[in-house]
C-alpha cells in the first residue's frame, strides 16, 4: 500500500531524513518511536504534502500513484490521513460543516454524490458518540477552544468518518489522559481492518498498550535503525533508546 | 495530477462572471455635464418644475465643490464631462406588464441568475430592475398595494406620489453634502421608492437589482426608503456590471427614513465590475448612503458585503435622532487584484439612549488597499448612549494592505464607547489543515473567509447569505499559492 525508498528530506537545507525506507501492507499497523528531533513528523509532514520540505532524493508510492506528485488535497482523496499533533483553529466554521465539506470533496473525488444531510448527520451522531464527543461540540468553531483531548477526540471522529485506507497519527497521544487515550485508542481499534494500514508516530510505547502494532520502528538520525514486534516498544520502554540502539543514535 | 492543475488554473485565471454585454438597443445623450443636459433629463423624465429647479440648484453646487482628498485610494481624476448622463434601452412605453420587458433585459436578468417571472413566483421576493439608467420592472406590485405599501421606481414616485418625494427627497443627504451627492441629486436617472404605511410589516423582502449596461456612462440611482410609524421594511439590493477596460462611475445616494418605531433593514451585495488583475477598467464606486433614525425606538440596520468595484468609496450611516434609537453597520469588504475600498460608518448620536453597533470585516488580498474608516459621534445630548465597534482584519498573502481609522468624538460623559480591532492572516497551518481533509486550496480559502465573516453574513437574509457567501469564494480566486 505504501512504499517509501531510500527518502531523503531536508528543511531548508538541513537534512532531515537520510534514507528513510519502509513498506506499509494493507490491514497492518505500523508504530514508528523515536526521540525528538529523529524526523518522525517531518516524516508525516512529508507524506501528507505539507510544504517547506523538500525531498532530495527517493520516491514514495501509494497504491499505484507517486504520492510525492500529489497536492496535498487529492493525497486526502487518495485515501491518506493525517491525525495532526496540533489540529488548528478555524474560528467561524462550524465542525460539522466543516466535516461535511471534506467529506463531500472526498466523495466527489471518488465519483460519488455528496452525502445526504439525513445520513451524515445519523454517520457523524454515531461516531461521535462512540468517542464521547457531545452534540454540542460538532456545532461549535472548528478545534476553537477545544481542550487537547477534544482535538485529539475530534481527529479521530474526522478519520472515522473519512474511512482513508491509510491513516497516519502523529503523536495523537501527547498531552491525552488515560481515559481519553483508551477512548482514542478504541476509535482506531474499530477502524482496523484488512483493507485499511495505519502509521502510528509516538514517543511513548504507553499508545501501543492501547494499539497494538504490528510492527514497530525505532527511527533516529532520520532513518529506521532498527524493527520488530510489539515486544521491541516493550524494550525500549524499559532500557531507553540509548541503551536499545547503542552507538547508532550518537550522530 | 492534470485534472487538478487545471482546476487551479481555472480558478486563478477565473474571470469575472457577469462581464457580458447585453445588446438592446438605447437611447442615449452625448457626453457631457451642464444645466441643458440636466434640463432635457428632467424634461425626459415629465418632471414637475420644483424637481427640475432642485436639481439645477444641485448642480451648481456640483461645480462649485472639490473632489474630497482624506480617502485612501488613488485614481486619475474624473472627467465629469466625459460621461453621457443618460442611457435607457429604447423601448415605446414603459411595460404594461412584465411580458412586454424586452427579451434581451429579460435573458440578461436569467443570465444573472434572477429571472423575473420566477423570482415573482417562488420566492416571494418583490423586486426591482434598474438597468443602465431606468427602471425596468417592478414585480409584485399589486399585492403590496393591499397593504398601502409603495415600491416603484422614484420616476413613478415623482409622479404618483410627489408629496411624499417632495418632503422626503434630500432630507438625510442633502444635495450640497458632498460632490457626488451633489452630482447625483442633479443628474439621478432612477431608483428604487419605498413607502411603508404605519404599522405594516412589510410581508417580503423587498429588492432592486441594478445593471450596467451600456458603455461610457454613469449610473446614478437614487433611493428613497420611508417607514411610517411602527412598521419594518427589509430591502436588498444587488449590483453587477460589464467588463470593459474604461472606468465606469457609479455615485448612488440613498436615504432611509425611520419614523417612531420603525425598523428598515438594508441588506446590499455590491459585486460591480472590479477591473481585471493589473487594474484595468472596473467601476469607480462613489456612493452616499445614510439613514436617519428621526422617531423613537426606531432602528436601521446596513448590511453589506463589498466584493466589487475598482474604487468603493462608502459609508453607510446612521443619524440617531429619536430617544432610544438604533443603528446598525455589518460589513464585509473583500478587495484583491488592484482594488481598493475606503469604506466604513458613520454613528452620530443625537436622542438619549441611543445605541449603535459596528462590525466591520475587511479581507485584503492580491495588491489591494482596504480601509475601514468609521466615525462615532456623541453629542451632548446623547445622554447615556452606547456604542461598540468591532474592526476585523484578515490579510492574504504579503502584498496587500489593511487599515482602520477609526474617529470618535463623545462630548457627553455618560456615554460609553467599546472599540475592538484584530489582524490576523490565513496561516499555512489552516490552509494545508483543510486540505490534509480533502478541500482544495481555493475552497479553503472560501472556507477560511466565510468563517471570519460569519457574524457578518448572518445579518443577511436566507437567499442573500447564500449568493454573498459563493461571491466571496469566487472574488478571492487566485488569491493564494
Amino acid at each position: 500500500m505504501l512504499e517509501i525508498r531510500d527518502l531523503h528530506v531536508a528543511v531548508e537545507g538541513r537534512p532531515i531524513l537520510k534514507g528513510l525506507s519502509l513498506r506499509i501492507l494493507p490491514g497492518e499497523v505500523h508504530a514508528i518511536m523515536g526521540p525528538n528531533g529523529s524526523g518522525k513528523s517531518t516524516l508525516a509532514h512529508v507524506l501528507a504534502g505539507r510544504e517547506g520540505y523538500e525531498v532530495t532524493s527517493g520516491s514514495v508510492t501509494f497504491g499505484d500513484e507517486d504520492l510525492l506528485a500529489l497536492e496535498p488535497e487529492e493525497r486526502a482523496r487518495a485515501g491518506l490521513f493525517l491525525a495532526m499533533q496540533y489540529p488548528v483553529e478555524i474560528p467561524g466554521v462550524a465542525n460539522m460543516y466543516f466535516l461535511r465539506q471534506a467529506l463531500n470533496a472526498v466523495r466527489k473525488a471518488r465519483g460519488q454524490d455528496e452525502i445526504p444531510a439525513a445520513e451524515f448527520m445519523r454517520r457523524i451522531r454515531e461516531q461521535a458518540r462512540l468517542l464521547g464527543i457531545g452534540e454540542e461540540l460538532l456545532k461549535r468553531d472548528l478545534n476553537t477552544g477545544f481542550s487537547g483531548g477534544e482535538k485529539k477526540r475530534n481527529e479521530i471522529l474526522q478519520m472515522a468518518m473519512l474511512e482513508p485506507r491509510l491513516a497516519i497519527l502523529d503523536e495523537t497521544d501527547s498531552g491525552l489522559d488515560i481515559d481519553a487515550l483508551k477512548t482514542v485508542a478504541d476509535g482506531v481499534n474499530r477502524l482496523r481492518s484488512p483493507e485499511r494500514a495505519f502509521l502510528v508516530i509516538t514517543h511513548y510505547q504507553r499508545l501501543l498498550d492501547y494499539i497494538v502494532p504490528d510492527i514497530v520502528h525505532v527511527m533516529a538520525d532520520g532513518r529506521i535503525q532498527r524493527s520488530g514486534g510489539p515486544e521491541l516498544a516493550r524494550e525500549l520502554e524499559e532500557r531507553g533508546y540509548e541503551a536499545v540502539l547503542g552507538g547508532r543514535l550518537a550522530a | 495530477m492534470a485534472t487538478a492543475l487545471d482546476t487551479v488554473k481555472d480558478y486563478t485565471e477565473a474571470e469575472y462572471k457577469y462581464g457580458f454585454v447585453t445588446p438592446v438597443e438605447e437611447e442615449r445623450f452625448p457626453p457631457g455635464l451642464d444645466e441643458e443636459v440636466v434640463r432635457r433629463l428632467s424634461a425626459k423624465k415629465g418632471e414637475p418644475a420644483w424637481l427640475t429647479e432642485w436639481r439645477l440648484s444641485a448642480l451648481r453646487r456640483f461645480f462649485a465643490m472639490e473632489m474630497p482628498t482624506w480617502q485612501k485610494v488613488r485614481f486619475d481624476p474624473i472627467d465629469f464631462q466625459a460621461i453621457s448622463y443618460y442611457a435607457a434601452p429604447r423601448q415605446k412605453e414603459r411595460p404594461k406588464s412584465l411580458d412586454e420587458i424586452d427579451p434581451e433585459i429579460r435573458r440578461t436578468y436569467d443570465k444573472l441568475g434572477i429571472p423575473i417571472r420566477e423570482q415573482e413566483i417562488l420566492a416571494g421576493v418583490a423586486v426591482d430592475y434598474v438597468f443602465d439608467s431606468v427602471s425596468v420592472a417592478t414585480t409584485f406590485k399589486r399585492k403590496l398595494e393591499e397593504l398601502g405599501v409603495i415600491f416603484c421606481s422614484i420616476s413613478e414616485a415623482v409622479r404618483e406620489h410627489p408629496e411624499l418625494v417632495r418632503k422626503y427627497l434630500g432630507s438625510v443627504v442633502p444635495p450640497g453634502d458632498n460632490i457626488f451627492a451633489a452630482l447625483n441629486s442633479a443628474v439621478f436617472s432612477d431608483g428604487s421608492f419605498v413607502y411603508v404605511p404605519k404599522g405594516v410589516r412589510c410581508p417580503m423582502e423587498l429588492s432592486t437589482y441594478f445593471r450596467i449596461n451600456a458603455a461610457g456612462t454613469g449610473q446614478f440611482e437614487r433611493t428613497l426608503i420611508i417607514a411610517d410609524e411602527g412598521s419594518y421594511v427589509s430591502y436588498l439590493e444587488g449590483c453587477t456590471a460589464p467588463m470593459r477596460d474604461e472606468n465606469q462611475l457609479h455615485a448612488a445616494v440613498v436615504e432611509l427614513v425611520a419614523l417612531d418605531d420603525a425598523e428598515i433593514k438594508y441588506s446590499t451585495v455590491q459585486n460591480w465590475y472590479p477591473g481585471d488583475k493589473e487594474g484595468r477598467g472596473g467601476i469607480y464606486n462613489f456612493v452616499t448612503k445614510r439613514g436617519l433614525c428621526r422617531g423613537k425606538r426606531s432602528k436601521i440596520s446596513w448590511t453589506q458585503v463589498e466584493t466589487g468595484s475598482a474604487i468603493t468609496w462608502k459609508y453607510p450611516s446612521c443619524i440617531l435622532q429619536g430617544d432610544d434609537s438604533v443603528g446598525e453597520f455589518y460589513s464585509v469588504a473583500v478587495t484583491n487584484h488592484r482594488q481598493q475600498a475606503d469604506t466604513g460608518t458613520k454613528m452620530i448620536h443625537i436622542g438619549k439612549r441611543t445605541r449603535s453597533r459596528i462590525v466591520s470585516k475587511g479581507i485584503s488580498a492580491g495588491r489591494s488597499d482596504n480601509t475601514y474608516r468609521g466615525l462615532v459621534r456623541i453629542l451632548r445630548s446623547a445622554e447615556g448612549a452606547r456604542n461598540y465597534t468591532q474592526c476585523d482584519s484578515m490579510l492574504i498573502g504579503e502584498h496587500c494592505g489593511a487599515h482602520t481609522v477609526p474617529y470618535i468624538e463623545i462630548k457627553n460623559r455618560t456615554a460609553k464607547c467599546e472599540h475592538e480591532a484584530t489582524t490576523s492572516k490565513i496561516s499555512e497551518d489552516q490552509l494545508f489543515y483543510c486540505r490534509q481533509r480533502g478541500i482544495s486550496e481555493e475552497d479553503a480559502v472560501a472556507l477560511i473567509v466565510n468563517g471570519f465573516c460569519r457574524e457578518v453574513m448572518n445579518e443577511l437574509p436566507m437567499e442573500f447569505a447564500v449568493e454573498a457567501k459563493k461571491l466571496l469564494g469566487i472574488s478571492l480566486e487566485g488569491s493564494v499559492g
